[in-house]
């Protein structure tokens, strides 16, 4: 039995598909991966993310910690709720997590991290937290409940009193506020408008039912996955790791150079690295048949590369993937699909955003 | 629960087969594997004409999670691909039985098709696997 979330009796009435994710017992589907996936393109989904660890960080220097160990610049988080995407990195610059950084007070910052993740990061939290004189706890009480999809906002509102739907409204776009015990946050992980809705436990199995009466459909992981691919959204462990930084994983635009004086952890690592070489993340679409999957092969004009993410994607229907190649290759390339190689071609993520197909499906001249 | 027709033979790997009028056998995946396989998003089917050995993998379906060989229950030649499943591989979801069907086998052997399971030794196995 895997860790289980306040959500596991819920999901199992409402006939999940559960599977292990990393140790915790999560749905996969509730039926139809694929009908879930077209909800939150079409109209609106829940997911149970709860197993994705929170952590509050309290003390007078709060900001000059997460200087240090975020490759990101909190100094970016001017306003209170503002929310920040970061990588947590290693010296010599592999990515340890990415995460979420939530400016709650100018003494107190929350972290959403990975769950997976959540050990190592921890220890590493905890270790350079004693020298800054920050506390770290571990908000294992809380639930989070991401809607997500063009009717997000509109079909969470009637949840909350009258008195605070305005501010709902107008919350804006990854930052969040306190509606009472709950911290709610313009962000997500599919390319939609949505909340993610961090709350006491306790309240998540009526929370998720006020939800479904609104006739919300409930999303697995497995819509998740093919929802943030199509987003163009990197996924740990899959896209990016320790053995790769920020700059392979097409995560530069996460990694604040501009302040000379902040010596982030792994900085020195990224400032010593050539920009022309190396390896690039990008998108493939693939033009021949099949379905790219992670671990694939791709051969491109300046050698071999490797699909890091690959599924079929419902909105195109067709197959798509990240794949980690030479910087600057060609954008026609092959992937190797169960020994045969198939045509694919490089394009910049997202594939679809808010709905739309953001990229080229036709070749050129065809 | 899911659907096992009597009137047709199964594999431990979850393929069925069934004897149609002119004698060619009829091969498809069963209810149970679909559902485990989740929505089918591609599939491959062998080409017209190929010998297969039984226990070859002949087949690949995929779901929009992971990719499944399909392994011929029988020995002989495919004489018929289902060309519907390159458009519709969702077929192999709502009609596993019918419309989903995968391929068709001119046997080597008429006498192989007993070798396979029953339908009522499928469920029992089903049973013992959950």
């Amino acid at each position: 039995m895997g860790l289980r979330t306040p959500l596991y009796d819920t999901h199992v009435r409402e006939g999940a598909k559960l599977v292990d994710f990393g140790g915790w017992d999560m749905p996969l589907h509730y039926g139809s991966q694929l009908e879930e996936h077209q909800a939150v393109r079409g109209d609106c989904g829940v997911f149970d993310v709860s197993h994705m660890a929170v952590v509050d960080l309290a003390g007078e220097r709060v900001r000059d910690f997460l200087s240090l160990i975020l490759a990101n610049d909190v100094a970016r988080l001017k306003h209170k709720g503002k929310a920040l995407y970061s990588c947590m990195l290693r010296p010599d610059g592999g990515v340890i997590d990415d995460l979420i950084a939530y400016f709650l007070s100018p003494t107190c910052f929350r972290l959403v991290v990975n769950a997976g993740c959540r050990d190592k990061d921890l220890a590493w939290i905890r270790r350079h937290a004693e020298n800054f004189g920050v506390a770290v706890s571990e908000r294992t009480d809380l639930g989070i409940l991401a809607v997500q999809g063009p009717n997000a906002i509109a079909k969470t509102l009637p949840l909350l009193p009258s008195a605070q739907r305005a501010a709902l409204m107008s919350l804006g776009a990854f930052a969040g506020q306190w509606f009472d015990s709950w911290f709610v946050a313009r962000t997500g992980y599919t390319g939609e408008d949505g909340v993610e809705i961090m709350l006491p436990g306790s309240q998540a199995a009526e929370v998720w039912e006020l939800l479904r009466a609104q006739s919300i459909a409930p999303v697995g992981l497995g819509a998740r996955d093919t929802l943030r691919l199509e987003a163009g959204m990197n996924l740990y462990g899959n896209d990016m790791d320790e053995n790769f930084h920020p700059l392979e994983s097409a995560l530069g635009w996460t990694v604040a150079f501009d302040s000379p004086g902040r010596d982030f952890i792994g900085r020195k690592a990224l400032e010593g690295l050539s920009p022309t070489g190396g390896n690039e993340l990008v998108g493939l679409l693939l033009d021949g048949r099949g379905v790219l999957r992670g671990h694939q092969q791709v051969m491109t004009d300046k050698g071999a590369g490797t699909v890091t993410s690959g599924t079929f994607s419902p909105t195109l229907n067709r197959s798509i993937g990240l794949a980690r190649v030479p910087r600057n290759c060609g954008p026609q390339v092959q992937a190797d699909i169960r020994g045969k190689l198939q045509g694919a071609r490089i394009v910049k993520p997202p594939f679809v955003r808010r709905g739309r197909i953001m990229i080229e499906l036709e070749k050129q001249g065809e | 629960m899911s659907d096992i027709p009597g009137d047709l033979r199964y594999t431990k790997s979850h393929e069925w087969v069934r004897r149609l009028p002119n004698g060619q056998i009829e091969v498809g995946i069963t209810d149970h594997a679909q559902g485990a396989l989740g929505d089918l998003v591609f599939v491959e089917v062998p080409e017209v004409g190929k010998r297969l050995q039984a226990g070859d993998a002949c087949a690949v379906v995929e779901s929009v999670k992971a990719a499944s060989d399909v392994y011929s229950p029988v020995s002989g030649r495919v004489v018929a691909a289902n060309a519907a499943l390159t458009d519709k591989p969702e077929l192999l979801n709502s009609e596993p039985y019918g419309g989903g069907w995968l391929m068709r086998f001119e046997l080597d052997s008429p006498s192989e098709l007993p070798a396979l399971l029953s339908a009522s030794d499928y469920a029992a196995r089903l049973a013992a696997e959950e």
